[in-house]
């Protein structure tokens, strides 16, 4: 049995025929690359590089000679959010060493088993290696120029034809800061509101619940806070396999303060392990739990009567939805016995400071946002926001998913949550220095300017559907609002196999004219169709091999220095992005106040380009200079406090200056450590909830009463800060002149409306702060968020459900329209009863330690690939017992949408609950039972293939964000 | 002269690797081939517990008793050691070693064993420390350079310690003091003959 979690049997000689120099044999890894060198067949296309280039990328790893000197470079780990500093011994070029980074408040030292594992990344064998393209069936090796050329004059093609919302252009999680903006001002130049990334698969929940509650959809705190915590919750989480670097601050809270640590999960994670308390529920029914909690809350007194007076609108109704919640009912619903719930709720509730810490399990779900707002309630009942060891620890995924997010990747949104309307794109042409005029020319109308685009849940729906001018009558309501459908994708470091319905997905690539994957790796996207031209792919390298700024889930931006240079032909985003935009016709603008040097763009000066118009986060403090500082002096902060020690260059700052880093970099913000957090000055870091919804709602205030930030002259809530604001209270004299003229030039006579996040020369800001009040105004959260779907969450069963006798009392939503396309909810779910009967086990999925996303860049990585060798899907002994299934066994995994079935192991364990499976999303490769290796272009294949998970997964779609339903679905297994 | 030790606390391992892929990034550990790995035990039930294992460097190595080319030796640093050049790839310090250290390359037809590989703590083998030949046969020298082992200084939760073993004793002590429950240093009396009293 090779499943490695079963029995930690030592893996080896498996995948002789998949790689072959590798496995046993007894040869070792320089042994294998000199036969390669001899004309071996497993790296022939290092033969075409020259020797010279050959060793300085692949071939001399791991040498070191110690009589020569060596440099340590420090960049970020790609993989998770935790964002730990990577060291890198560098010797003529070559990566040679990983070295602990001490110094690093994050993880000071540590890794888990993939960063331990990231410089294999650049000397991968599998990496792409130059670009190709796909000629009947067939893939060519081509040059950049001339890809590029066919790429851009194909794009141009379809838009000519079809329009600028043809094109979807998918970005990247792994982006930097830079490459992510730069991505997002792409898209904006070319005219569409298509862009996305894949924080519309993990967080995007989050993002739109938690912001809705209490104004920014970011983690409150950070990993190193939670040291300060006597209770933690973690609900839908595995950070112990998702983000271990992280357990090392959890634990440490558990041991210093003997806290208690609570998972709540249908599995027994590994995270549950090293619980004080683990709660099993249902799959698919956090929010009736969260209200039974809140039930004995309100019933024992244990709310936090003072800071809900103060600081949270819309209490009242919460309670209501919650009295429904008796210990019964909730027993009924999510299986979790009221005495459990209840010792959980009082230690929550009282033994304080208190985190809630989630990820993926809340929030993909057909109901993430309205989870995520029920986490969220319970934290302001509780009082446990804004102060050490308490708040929203949300834990994103990618190693800068909170970046890209933040630089609006996303289809409802430009840069720093500015949306899409008028005034956002009026500011954005004013830090771009282009004419609104030109923006709005780039686009269809201004109707699809100001319209949010295509999510990436759903890019082939709208590939498949026909747009508003190709619709005939027989279409009905499955049609895009658009002019046409999409045509065209762009893919720039994104799996193709985490999302949802992959049979459906197939059929849409195929239609597709042009497919673009710019990638260090293929990706499934290469080989999962049926595609045999209109291919490209793009050799990108990792952020390895760039200089760029990520931004932790913390907010806290950290800065990595190319390690070597990009290996191959690859070449960064930056550049490729720079050529690209030449051919399309519109570099001159776009890069207009970008450096390049020697042809190559600089990555610092589009950092600076994002400082001067990033406002509404407070991500305008952190330039270059100031990150690279706190790179070079990180053992001078503290390691809970986050605080740069006294009479260091790096004093009083937040290590990584987290965002809001109000004001100019000159002025010296410190960073947010710890969002809405009254005990401090706004200038040391402190705040307010954000005055984001309005100052009254049915004639009750929305903002703060009797609460304020530290210092603050303004001793009760307050709105946001304009330039009228300013005059009422006798303050706009503090402007400079040139704050003021700046004002003038920008606003001219609608002066007054100009805001804090408008005012593009921070003056606002630096007047607002002066007088120890937050910019963005002093608030009450809502608990009531008036504009979503369901004002109060309540419970809805998951469209496919095994409890249908629920369905009549907890229906999902109506079919409806979003997005530009259809959303179907209750006509799926009224399927649910009979697909029910065939398929009784619900189907759940999630994360290994050693894999990561769609797995493509970790499933190439000899030192993780060895580790997990096969897909596997976990069964109850007792479901398995019922089907005769045998640990280690091949079974069947089908789902009950296009006959779809996958062939995995059995991993036979109580793990999971009787009628519960689980299976990794790391996997590609093979697809419903069929090996599709071959079809990879030569060389580039991962180590390891296997069924992807997401072949049988089902529709089902949050209302709010279109975050796909990846964790409650259904499934039947039998034996294969 | 220090005693070098491992020590894993088995109430913070969480199996996440890191350790294993440190090793084999460190040394360039082939494929097949596993210096350390986590074992875990009640997998996926109330109890689970991860330990991290590898070559201990015991106390008296079962492994050197039973070689019968002598090829194992002890360091200064009570590192337990091997020569490759010396090995004929036997199999018995496998038979001989409580904790399923020592590893094989296969060679050749009918599963013949090539020379034994194990964890060296990072201390190389009996060439000049650093030198190119001792990187291809042991793995790089941390040690000779005044670093622990990789796969200690990486862990995640800091639930391998590697060190002078009063050192890392009195670590797990204080840790265990704090939290009030350790279940030990799993391996102690097998591989030192004795126990970590708290």
């Amino acid at each position: 049995m090779l499943i490695k979690r079963n029995d930690g049997q030592v893996a080896r000689q498996r995948l002789a025929s998949a790689y072959q120099g590798l496995s046993g044999g007894g040869m070792d890894r320089r042994g294998f690359l000199r036969q390669a060198g001899l004309g071996g067949a497993g790296l022939a296309a290092l033969g075409t590089l020259g020797a010279g280039r050959a060793r300085a990328s692949g071939a001399a790893t791991g040498v070191l000679d110690h009589a020569k000197p060596v440099t340590r470079v420090k960049n970020i780990c790609t993989h998770c959010s935790v964002g730990c500093t990577v060291t890198a011994e560098v010797q003529n070029g070559v990566w040679v060493g990983q070295e602990p980074a001490w110094e690093s408040p994050i993880n000071r030292g540590t890794h888990c088993a993939k960063g331990a594992a990231v410089r294999e990344l650049v000397h991968g064998d599998r990496r792409l290696k130059y670009p190709m393209k796909l000629v009947a069936g067939e893939w060519r090796r081509i040059g950049w120029d001339q890809a590029l050329d066919e790429i851009s004059a194909k794009l141009l093609q379809v838009r000519e034809r079809a329009g600028p919302d043809s094109v979807f252009w998918l970005g990247s999680a792994k982006f930097t800061n830079e490459a992510a903006y730069l991505y997002r001002k792409l898209a904006a130049f070319w005219g569409t509101n298509s862009v996305d990334h894949q924080a519309r698969i993990c967080h995007s929940t989050t993002v739109a619940g938690v912001a809705n509650t209490w104004g920014y959809g970011a983690q409150t705190n950070s990993y190193n806070d939670i040291r300060n915590a006597r209770t933690m919750i973690i609900m839908g989480g595995n950070p112990a396999e998702a983000h271990p670097v992280s357990l090392q601050h959890v634990l440490a809270g558990k041991e210093i303060n003997r806290a208690n640590l609570i998972v709540i999960d249908p599995r027994f994670t590994r995270t549950a392990a090293h619980a004080t308390e683990y709660v099993r529920l249902r799959p698919g029914t956090d929010i009736p739990l969260i209200w039974g909690m809140l039930w004995h809350i309100f019933q024992n007194g244990w709310e936090d009567r003072d800071f809900i007076r103060q600081r949270v609108y819309g209490m009242e109704e919460i309670r209501k939805e919650v009295a429904r919640w008796t210990p019964d009912e909730v027993q009924r619903v999510t299986g979790v016995p009221g005495e459990q719930l209840k010792r959980v709720a009082q230690m929550f509730a009282t033994q304080k400071p208190s985190t809630l810490i989630w990820c993926m399990g809340a929030t993909q779900k057909t109901v993430g946002t309205a989870n995520v707002r029920a986490y969220s309630v319970l934290l302001l009942a509780t009082g446990n926001v804004g102060a050490n060891g308490t708040g929203a620890n949300i834990f994103r995924g990618h190693t800068n998913v909170q970046g890209a997010t933040d630089l609006g990747l996303d289809v409802t949104t430009l840069p720093g949550y500015y949306g899409l309307d008028e005034n956002a794109w009026r500011h954005w042409a004013r830090v771009w220095g282009v004419e609104y005029e030109y923006l709005l020319s780039r686009f269809g109308s201004k109707a699809l300017m100001e319209m949010p685009g295509i999510p990436t849940t759903r890019w082939f729906d709208a590939t498949l559907m026909p747009g508003e001018r190709e619709k005939t009558a027989a279409d009905g309501e499955a049609y895009v609002a658009q002019p046409h459908s999409l045509k065209a994708m762009m893919v720039f470091g994104h799996g193709g196999n985490t999302v949802t319905r992959i049979p459906e997905s197939i059929k849409g690539l195929e239609k597709l004219e042009l497919l673009v994957v710019a990638d260090p790796h293929p990706t499934t996207f290469s080989q999962v169709s049926g595609r045999r031209d209109g291919t490209y792919l793009l050799p990108i390298c990792t952020s390895f091999e760039m200089d760029g700024s990520r931004t932790a889930s913390n907010r806290s931006l950290q800065w990595g220095a190319k390690i070597v240079e990009p290996i191959f032909e690859s070449r960064n985003d930056y550049d490729v992005l720079h050529a690209l935009t030449r051919r399309l016709g519109f570099a001159d603008r776009m890069f207009r106040d970008i450096e390049t040097r020697d042809g190559k763009v600089v990555a610092e000066s589009i950092l600076r380009e994002m400082n001067r118009g990033l406002w509404s986060i407070g991500y305008t403090g952190q330039s270059p200079e100031r990150l690279k500082l706190h790179m070079e002096h990180q053992d001078k902060f503290d390691l809970v406090t986050l605080r740069g020690r006294e009479g260091t260059p790096v004093a009083h700052d937040y290590y990584g200056l987290p965002w809001p880093c109000w004001g100019t970099p000159e002025i010296r913000h410190p960073g947010s450590h710890i969002l809405y957090n009254t005990n401090l000055h706004v200038k040391d870091g402190g705040g307010t909830f954000r005055a984001r919804f309005g100052v009254e709602r049915n004639g009750e205030t929305l903002l703060a009463e009797g609460s304020w930030s530290k210092g603050s002259e303004i001793e009760d809530g307050y709105p946001e800060f304009t330039v009228a604001v300013l005059k009422r209270l006798g303050w706009f004299d503090d402007l400079t002149g040139a704050e003021k003229a700046s004002l003038e030039r920008h606003f001219g006579a609608n002066i007054d409306r100009a805001a804090w996040s408008t005012d593009l020369s921070g003056g606002i800001i630096r007047v607002a702060m002066e007088h120890g009040c937050s910019p963005f105004g002093n608030a009450k959260a809502r608990a009531v968020a008036w504009n979503l779907p369901d004002p109060v969450p309540v419970h809805r069963e998951p469209i496919y459900t095994v409890r249908p006798d629920l369905v009549a009392q907890y229906p999902t939503l109506p079919d409806r329209r979003g997005f530009r396309m259809p959303h179907l909810g209750q006509s799926v779910q009224a399927r649910s009863a009979a697909a029910a009967r065939d398929f009784p086990i619900v189907l759940t999925s999630g994360r290994l330690v050693e894999y990561e996303g769609g797995g493509e860049e970790t499933r190439s990585n000899k030192w993780l690939a060895e580790l997990q060798q096969d897909m596997f899907v976990e069964i109850n002994p007792a479901d398995a017992a019922a089907r005769g299934v045998r640990d280690g066994g091949w079974v069947w995994v089908s789902g009950p949408e296009n006959a779809s079935r996958v062939r995995v192991k059995a991993l036979v364990t109580e793990r999971v609950a009787r009628g519960v499976a689980f299976m990794p999303f790391h996997f590609g490769g093979f697809f419903q039972g069929e090996d599709r290796r071959k079809f990879y272009p030569p060389g580039t294949d991962p180590i390891v293939l296997g069924e992807s998970v997401n072949t049988v997964t089902t529709y089902g779609y949050d209302p709010v964000t279109f975050m796909q339903e990846t964790k409650v679905t259904l499934c039947q297994i039998r034996s294969a | 002269m220090a005693r070098m030790k491992f020590l894993c606390d088995s109430d913070r391992c969480i199996e996440c690797n890191a350790c294993v892929t440190a090793c084999k990034n460190e040394h360039e550990v082939p494929w097949g081939i596993n210096r350390r790995r986590v074992v875990t035990i009640n997998d996926g039930k109330p109890g689970e517990r991860s330990i991290s294992m590898a070559c201990m460097h015991c106390t008296d190595a079962p492994c050197a008793a039973v070689c019968p080319v002598s090829c194992f030796y002890t360091t200064a640093d009570a590192i337990v050691l091997h020569d490759k050049d010396l090995c004929i790839g036997c199999g018995y310090c496998f038979y001989a070693c409580p904790f399923g250290a020592p590893q094989y390359p296969r060679v050749g037809n009918f599963g013949g064993r090539g020379k034994m590989d194990k964890c060296t703590y990072c201390a190389g083998g009996p060439q000049q420390d650093n030198s190119p030949v001792e990187y291809i046969q042991y793995g790089s020298n941390r040690i000779a350079e005044g670093k622990l082992p990789l796969c200690a200084e990486m862990c995640s939760t800091k639930a391998l310690l590697a060190g002078d073993g009063e050192i890392i004793a009195s670590i797990y002590r204080e840790r265990v003091q704090q939290r009030g429950y350790g279940s030990g240093a799993w391996g102690w009396r097998t591989a030192y003959r004795e126990e970590l009293a708290v």
